[in-house]
């Protein structure tokens, strides 16, 4: 039963790396929630945002919610499994592509490929920013927090850390659930 | 020192390696990108500004998390297999061993009072963040190619985020509209 559930996180984990275009793991954060959420039920949406948080509030490449995701599902195998599930096929072929790289530099269908993929990866890194603030913000100062770190992080260059820190320390005071 | 001078330093050893992608992925918050430019290019000056620009177009164009492939194609280039995976063991090491240890504590003490809080207003400024994101990906997208951009990204979002569509069918539908629309908008 253990090993069904990590085969079924290594296969959803190198599938949604695989398919994570563009903007990198934020692109595929609605599926993952899907898959954890509703298909497999490892976890309740509230979880699920609490882990995206503690993903983006810790050092690293962001596409470490899956290791979060597999530690929940299965423990440190768990998070083993999925951590490596999702780097290994995406770097073997970024192994081999970056050699390629320099002869398709000049091709015609270079900028075209960029041009078309590009508004698809904002589309779904847009769907995930409404989805993770939907499932975080279930009282009005969350809603507040969210709208905050938004407008903090578009226009200042300041690090991000600050915000969740600020936010960090609000919540400790228990004004916010 | 002038400011401008963009001199390459002498390639970095295996160790260099993964040392520099350590100190990049313990700095990197909420996004390794800035920190790989700032310490590739400019303190360690490994890469000059062209290449790196170059590198992460491919980066980005390949699927998967674009830091991880930098680290790959990087070291790739310098010192073949072994590079690639001395970056790339630099890039994740401490980051898996901290993930982890947060992710340990919140799944055993979360529950309790005000650390339930504290994740709360976390998980809504970490859902602002990508808010952040989306948007700076966006603008500069929809100033250069209106016509192509909002329709897709909205189909995307909608899809994606409102019907809650699985993802292969996602990229299935509008990867062919969105190559099709760049081809025909083509220069």
């Amino acid at each position: 039963m253990k090993t069904s559930i990590l085969t079924t996180l290594a296969f959803q984990c190198a599938i949604l790396a695989l398919l994570a275009f563009g903007g990198g793991i934020n692109t595929v954060v609605p599926e993952l929630q899907r898959q954890a959420v509703d298909v497999h039920h490892w976890m309740d949406a509230r979880t699920f945002s609490d882990l995206f948080a503690i993903a983006q509030a810790s050092p690293g490449p962001n596409m470490l919610i899956v290791c979060l995701v597999g530690l929940k599902a299965a423990g440190i195998p768990g998070a083993l499994v999925a951590t490596a599930a999702a780097s290994i096929p995406t770097c073997l072929l970024t192994f081999v592509m970056s050699g390629f790289w320099d002869r398709i530099r000049e091709s015609p269908w270079r900028p075209v490929v960029q041009g078309g993929i590009a508004p698809v990866a904002v589309g779904l890194i847009s769907a995930s920013a409404f989805l993770i603030s939907k499932s975080a913000d279930h009282a009005p100062l969350l809603i507040v927090i969210t709208i905050a770190t938004a407008t903090f992080c578009y226009f200042t260059k300041r690090n991000p850390l600050w915000a969740l820190g600020a936010a960090a320390v609000l919540g400790l005071t228990g004004l916010v659930s | 020192m002038a400011s401008q001078s963009t001199q390459a330093a002498p390639a970095p050893s295996l160790f260099e390696l993964y040392l520099g992608f350590a100190q990049i992925s313990v700095s990197a918050f909420g996004g390794a990108l800035p920190w790989a430019r700032r310490i590739l290019v400019e303190q360690r000056k490994w890469m000059d500004p062209e290449d790196f620009a170059t590198t992460l177009a491919l980066c980005q164009f390949l699927p998967g998390a674009n830091i991880v492939n930098l680290s790959i194609a990087f070291g790739r280039r310098l010192h073949g297999w072994a590079g690639a995976l001395a970056a790339v063991f630099g890039l994740m090491a401490a980051p898996v061993v901290i993930i982890l240890t947060l992710g340990s504590l919140y799944l055993r003490f979360g529950q309790i009072g005000s650390l339930k809080g504290m994740f709360a207003a976390l998980g809504a400024a970490a859902g602002g963040l990508v808010v952040a994101t989306a948007a700076q990906m966006a603008v500069p997208l929809i100033r250069k190619t209106p016509v192509t951009a909002i329709p897709i990204i909205v189909a995307g979002f909608v899809l994606a985020g409102l019907l809650r569509w699985p993802l292969p069918a996602v990229m299935a539908v509008l990867a062919p509209i969105g190559l099709i629309l760049a081809w025909r908008m083509r220069p």
